[in-house]
């Protein structure tokens, strides 16, 4: 679902000074400080040892925090590394861990992390910025979100439990203020991120909807901070109205001027960096004047407010589009109805949470940079040249809408922000649900309140439904943002004519470039189920139907008797791989009915339980067929598919999953994959089962696959060395069941039940023990007996045991072959061609003759028998018809009488069968 | 223009002459027609009836002798609909042996449950018409009804629908979901697709706790089990039912008389007790026994007596409204006929020659090609020993005749011989036997003397 179609901008790393000490046993360089820059951009950030950074994870919304320990490279200079003490945020923990803490936690706050279950050792290039942690002492509550934007540790963390922790280990060794040299100071600024770390990427998820795991810890902080940065962009940009005009003015200026002025802007504004911004740009921090402040106060009871909405996540507030209905309504309040005041009011509130202030040209701009900005975390500069244009292409237009002096809306505001707070009270959300959307809520109401509410009811619904996977909820309203907010476009088109028409191009080119790939409602919705009985199913009603019912394969038994050992075996393998954070692979075969999926199934099943015990890191189980995919490439689509809901075609899966388990990615859980059926994933090249076998060896994966064929050889029958190779030689094989085992199988099953007498179970399991070794064709004769036994009874109310005589027949219907029976039931003209067949085999030497020569021979046994003589259609006919069930062989029929005829039986058999009658 | 004027003339002039003789024909025989009034009601509903029967439009009340069977099949498919419980099952029986008409009648006595009714789906797939995975897949989404809910995307990749489908299956469980019954006519064909993918996922949900469905194979291969891949094999339940007829003779005439004989809600009553005496009086004809008994040794499936019977009501008019035993017996000829030797009367002697040429050279030579060059000089040998009635004819004429033998294919090439061989060199085989030949020879009008000699001569 997700496609990663975005330019990236170019980081170059380099370390910055002379390396503080060498490392001989190593040969490593320790340095000092390490700088960051963008590609074909002057400035510059600087990490140092000691300080917090984040860095970049699988979640791009959600990074990585980390504290550097040591910057080092090798000799050549080419791999720069860094060794962190790791932090977790609120959203790596798991879930049910959490309730540990007693409290709820606080979104920005983060844990010290102890365990050592995490590589400490990251790539360098891995870095994307530095930014702020404080310790905060066990009791003392957390500061304001609104004041400050950095990270607060209280805890650590160590997998198992919460601790206090000190604050000597948590601190930067070097104050953020004074850390970087003065020279870099100049460089952060492009970072507002800095400010809002996380809340860029969290606008950016909120945008691009498909991200794996939208951390709701994360989105709530982003919420906060952007409220805070909107208030002081706000007065900024009060102050410095021409600016803002001119960038109203947009269409006229070249989009990068725009953009970089709107950067300054912004960067100027978070609180975070403000500091080192006064040193440099001075001219950005013109104290507000008395309008400003005004409207200072105003927003603070909006922010609140806003808070308080967006605990609500229905209550979210609309977007850039509904800009145009703020100065509508300035212009002519009373025209609006109630529905344009709706988005109008609901804007305002949004931009005084979400982003930088409406007073000016770049609040205008805050739905249509989103985009641009997001890309600011991972860049740390100005985004490179290509990237402006992309922005500038989305920004630009809606420039044009904005330029609404904010003020004239309260009123309007008010109402709705009161309708807001009812309807808030009466849907009752759930927090999480709140958190986790907030930034995407803020489309969800152009559509919601444009439509009707009962909509909205719906939607509901289908939210609380679809909770399960946050991300599908993300990416479902991100839709109805996309929808939603083209609508409201041409809305407005329709009562301001003096709008350009150029906003539509600028709704429509995010949705068709990062959006599109992934269409998340048609593969959720793709997959109805069966449609469900409108009758309930009968339950079993007597002792024969409820055998019935618990000898089917199908039902899952209480414990799987007689694998012990291999159980055990698999058990402690992947235990030990899950413990270890390491991976592997497993060959298991075993002919079929033996038990091999049905053991690592349970396996899987006690190790989840053992997860839930916290005896073992937690794990994630997913398992592929080779049976249930058309081409083996697809296995990297399913695979792909079940470990993170993308969807994408087999190439790109495969490169995805490559990126996935070779890059290093701290705090990664292991993955048990199970591959049935692995001779099916054989191709000529072999790179299926290669790539399968290979990523668990890789470093970073921590992959544990388990392969189950059939075939004990098939390493060495059919695969290539360095694939055998890489599968290793952990191998278990699943002997077929002993009669003993079949036996204590049935007992197992039937669970006291008494449907059985002794010796017919005996006799069931000895004879499949004889045949086959295959406990779902024990279990299928076993329930054919019940059936026999509960027909055979005359009385259905006195149904006894199932005894011998109906094994036997049982046992008789599905071994016994046909073909005697075929042969005894055949016509007397069809029984005198296969004498005549034998016959002439006999008269050849040969086991094939022509129809021509056995029809010969048939003529002759009809003159013996006193029959007439058959006409060489008639016996052309019989042949065929005996071909048809196989009792012959035949060669296509267009050859008449020259097809060559076989026996498809041996010669004994159509003797005996003939001689019976 | 004369011609076209004098074309339509003819055929009014038989018209009329044909229309005029129907009626004379009945006024100069008032008292007979009298006695068959009752023909005049009765006979088209005869027709109706009876050929409904022998095309297998209607459902017998009862399967004939195969009751356990069909008691088997319905208990089990029972269970499927009301229970939940996923069954498999094979029909195999030998063609016209009764497998769809046992299944049908288990159906529609299944559904005559308002429970079942309410809950089963059905899909029926058939191995001619399903002759991949892809488009049987895209078979069942249809027939379940499924499309519709995903639109078209659904039908996008193999891969997808296989996908769908699967997870479709999956979320339903024992209890909830509506039991789904699949019935795949021409089983073993389904055998032979690849990796036999659809086979091993529909008998792995039967085998699992999915959706309940019940997969019925019908398929008239004995050896169908020895197709199945061993872990397909595996997830069957080892179900058979087999169908094979064991009728005796006595049997099968009373069946040909139960088939032939009337209802008893045939509306006009009388006519039917009529037409039910004179079937048994049918029956009863030694002729007719003889005859009856030939056709039960060659086969004893239903479809070939069905066959034969409705050539018998075939010959039934207004006119004539009784099957007689001649009826019978021409039926059977008809039915009995050999086509390849009847094809010989309709050739040229020069070609008839041509094949008694040879016959010689397969007797001379044991079976050994021939071609045109070796029948044409056997032939030329024929001329010049004894032949007083035939001329020689030129190569380009016998060429003509050797061809167009072939393209009726009482001779064809020997497989693997080359196209670049010149025609008259290109080896053949000829698809007759001796018996065919003289068979032919015997009844083919006119038929020289001298060829009939040669042909029955021991040697060219």
């Amino acid at each position: 679902m997700k496609y990663f179609t975005r330019l990236r901008v170019r980081r170059v790393y380099r370390w910055l000074g002379e390396p503080l000490s060498f490392n001989r046993k190593l040969k490593t360089y320790d340095y000092g400080s390490l700088a960051i820059s963008v590609e074909g951009l002057p400035r510059t950030t600087v990490i140092h040892t000691g300080q917090h950074i984040l860095i970049e994870g699988e979640d791009e919304d959600n990074p990585y925090v980390a504290k550097v320990v040591r910057l080092f490279g090798d000799e050549s200079g080419k791999q720069k590394k860094a060794m962190v003490q790791w932090f977790v945020r609120v959203s790596e923990v798991p879930p049910n861990k959490l309730k540990l803490l007693g409290r709820d936690p606080h979104p920005q706050e983060i844990f010290y992390y102890q365990s050592r279950s995490c590589d400490d050792e990251v790539d360098a290039e891995s870095i994307l910025r530095p930014v702020q942690v404080k310790h905060l002492d066990g009791a003392s509550p957390f500061p304001d979100p609104a004041e400050n934007d950095s990270l607060y540790v209280k805890l650590s963390w160590d997998s198992k439990t919460f601790k206090v922790v000190d604050a000597a280990v948590v601190e930067s060794d070097l104050s953020p203020a004074s850390s970087p040299p003065p020279h870099s100071r100049q460089s952060l600024p492009p970072s507002p991120p800095c400010s809002p770390p996380a809340a860029a990427p969290a606008v950016r998820g909120a945008f691009r909807h498909a991200l794996p795991t939208p951390d709701p810890a994360v989105i709530h902080r982003a919420a906060s901070g952007e409220v805070r940065y909107s208030r002081a962009t706000m007065s900024a940009g009060k102050a410095r109205p021409v600016e803002a005009e001119s960038l109203h003015s947009a269409t006229k200026y070249s989009a990068s001027k725009c953009l970089s002025a709107k950067r300054r802007n912004a960067s100027a504004r978070t609180p975070g960096v403000r500091k080192k911004l006064e040193l440099n740009t001075p001219e950005k921090l013109i104290p507000p004047d008395d309008l400003n402040q005004l409207l200072d106060e105003e927003l603070e009871k909006e922010v609140m407010l806003a808070q308080r909405l967006s605990s609500s996540p229905h209550q979210a507030l609309p977007l850039t589009f509904s800009l145009t209905p703020l100065k509508k309504a300035h212009r002519a309040p009373t025209a609006l109805d109630t529905i344009t005041l709706k988005p109008s009011t609901v804007v305002l509130k949004k931009m005084s949470e979400m982003d930088s202030p409406p007073s000016s040209a770049r609040d205008d701009s805050t739905r249509a940079t989103t985009p641009s900005r997001l890309k600011e975390p991972r860049t740390l500069k100005e985004p490179a040249l290509g990237v402006l244009a992309e922005v500038e292409s989305e920004s630009s237009p809606m420039l044009t809408d904005a330029v609404t002096p904010r003020s004239s809306k309260r009123k309007s505001a008010q109402l709705v922000s009161s309708r807001i707070r009812k309807q808030l009270n009466l849907l009752d959300n759930q927090q999480d649900l709140n958190s986790d959307g907030d930034d995407t809520e803020e489309f969800i109401p152009s559509k919601k309140e444009l439509q009707s509410s009962s909509e909205e009811e719906e939607e509901d619904g289908e939210e609380e439904a679809g909770l399960d996977s946050d991300e599908e909820v993300v990416a479902k309203r991100s839709r109805h943002a996309a929808a939603g907010s083209r609508t409201p476009h041409s809305k407005q088109r329709t009562r301001s004519s003096t709008r350009t028409p150029r906003k539509t191009p600028s709704k429509k080119v995010p949705p068709s470039t990062p959006r599109t790939p992934r269409t998340p409602r048609t593969p959720r919705l793709a997959t109805p189920s069966i449609p469900s009985r409108t009758l309930p199913a009968r339950q079993p009603t007597n002792v024969l139907e409820e055998a019935r019912t618990r000898l089917h394969v199908s039902s899952v038994p209480e414990s799987l008797p007689c694998r012990e050992q291999e159980f055990q075996d698999i058990y402690s393998f992947v235990e030990s791989k899950i413990i270890d954070g390491t991976g592997g692979c497993m060959y298991i075969s075993g002919v079929p009915g033996t038990g091999k999926t049905a053991t690592v199934h349970e396996v899987m099943r006690c190790l989840e339980r053992a997860t839930d015990m916290d005896e073992i890191p937690p794990f994630r189980f997913i398992e592929i067929n080779g049976m249930k995919m058309t081409d083996p490439h697809q296995s990297y689509v399913q695979i792909l598919q079940k470990l993170t809901g993308q969807k994408a075609t087999a190439d790109h899966a495969a490169a995805l999953l490559e990126k996935r388990f070779s890059n290093p990615a701290p705090r990664k859980e292991t993955t048990v994959l199970l591959v049935d059926e692995l001779d099916l994933l054989w191709t000529r090249k072999q790179n299926v089962m290669y790539n399968l076998f290979d990523w668990p060896t890789r470093r970073h994966a921590r992959l544990v696959v388990l392969t189950i064929a059939n075939t004990m050889d098939l390493p060495e029958r059919i695969m290539i060395n360095r694939v055998a190779s890489r599968l290793g030689l952990t191998r278990m094989s699943f002997q077929p069941y002993s009669f003993k085992q079949l036996q204590q199988i049935i007992m197992s099953r039937l669970n006291k039940v008494k449907a059985f007498e002794e010796d017919a179970l005996q006799l069931v399991s000895r004879k499949v023990a004889a045949l086959s070794g295959d406990a779902r064709r024990c279990l299928d004769i076993c329930r054919r007996a019940t059936e026999i036994c509960e027909h055979s009874a005359a009385d259905p109310s006195a149904k006894g045991l199932v005894g011998m005589s109906h094994v036997m027949e049982a046992l008789n219907e599905m071994f016994s072959s046909a073909y005697i029976t075929a042969i005894k039931c055949a016509s007397v003209q069809e029984q005198l061609f296969l004498r005549a067949l034998i016959a002439e085999f006999r008269r050849l030497g040969l086991e094939e003759a022509t129809f021509q020569q056995v029809f010969v021979q048939h003529q002759a046994l009809c003159r013996v028998e006193g029959l007439q003589p058959v006409s060489v259609s008639e016996s052309l006919a019989v042949c065929q018809r005996l071909g048809a069930c196989r009792l012959l062989l035949l060669e296509p029929s267009r050859l008449g009488v020259l097809q060559r005829v076989r026996l498809n039986i041996s010669q004994d058999d159509v003797l005996f069968a003939l001689k019976a009658d | 223009m004369l011609a076209e004027k004098s074309k339509p003339q003819p055929i009014t002039a038989d018209d009329g002459v044909n229309a005029g003789s129907r009626h004379p024909r009945l006024s100069l025989v008032p008292a007979k027609l009298e006695s068959r009034q009752w023909a005049h009601h009765g006979f088209p509903q005869v027709q109706k009836v009876l050929r409904e029967r022998f095309c297998h439009q209607q459902l017998p009340e009862e399967p004939e002798g195969v009751e356990a069977q069909h008691k088997h099949l319905l208990e089990l498919l029972k269970r499927t609909a009301i229970h939940g419980e996923s069954n498999s099952l094979l029909i195999v029986g030998p063609r016209g042996a009764g497998k769809t008409m046992l299944l049908k009648c288990v159906l529609r006595d299944l559904l005559q449950d308002k429970e079942v009714q309410k809950n089963l789906l059905q899909v029926h797939l058939n191995g001619l018409l399903q002759t991949d995975d892809r488009i049987a897949l895209k078979e069942i989404t249809r027939q379940l009804h499924l499309e519709n809910a995903v639109g078209d995307k659904v039908f996008g990749s193999f891969a997808e629908n296989l996908a769908f489908l699967l997870e479709a299956l999956k979320k339903g469980d024992r209890s909830s979901s509506r039991p789904v019954l699949f019935v795949l006519d021409e089983f073993d064909l389904f055998a032979h697709h690849k990796n036999q993918t659809l086979l091993y996922n529909l008998f792995d949900v039967s085998q699992s706790a999915q959706t309940p469905i019940a997969v019925v194979g019908v398929t008239c291969r004995l050896d169908v089990l020895e197709l199945l891949e061993k872990r397909v094999k595996s997830r069957f339940s080892h179900r058979q039912i087999h169908l094979l007829s064991s009728l005796t003779v006595t049997q099968y005439l009373r069946l040909v008389g139960t088939q032939l004989s009337l209802p008893d809600e045939f509306p006009d009553a009388k006519f039917a007790q009529e037409w039910n005496s004179s079937i048994e009086t049918l029956c009863a004809d030694k002729s007719v026994e003889e005859v009856l008994q030939r056709h039960f040794n060659a086969s004893k499936d239903f479809r070939s007596m069905h066959m034969l019977l409705m050539l018998c009501l075939s010959r039934v008019s207004v006119a004539k409204p009784v099957i007689q035993p001649a009826d019978l017996q021409e039926a059977s000829r008809l039915c009995l006929a050999d086509a390849k030797a009847n094809m010989l009367h309709g050739l040229s002697i020069l070609e008839l020659c041509l094949i008694i040429a040879m016959k010689h050279l397969n007797d001379v030579y044991e079976g050994e090609p021939f071609n045109l060059q070796m029948v044409h000089n056997e032939f030329k040998k024929f001329l010049q020993r004894k032949s007083n009635s035939m001329y020689n004819f030129n190569q380009p004429v016998v060429r003509k005749a050797f061809e167009h033998l072939q393209q009726l294919e009482l001779i064809r090439p020997v497989e693997g011989s080359s196209a670049k061989t010149q025609s008259e060199y290109q080896l053949m085989r000829l698809m007759l036997d001796h018996s065919q030949i003289m068979e032919a020879l015997q009844k083919y009008p006119q038929c020289p003397t001298d060829v009939k000699q040669w042909a029955m001569s021991a040697f060219g």
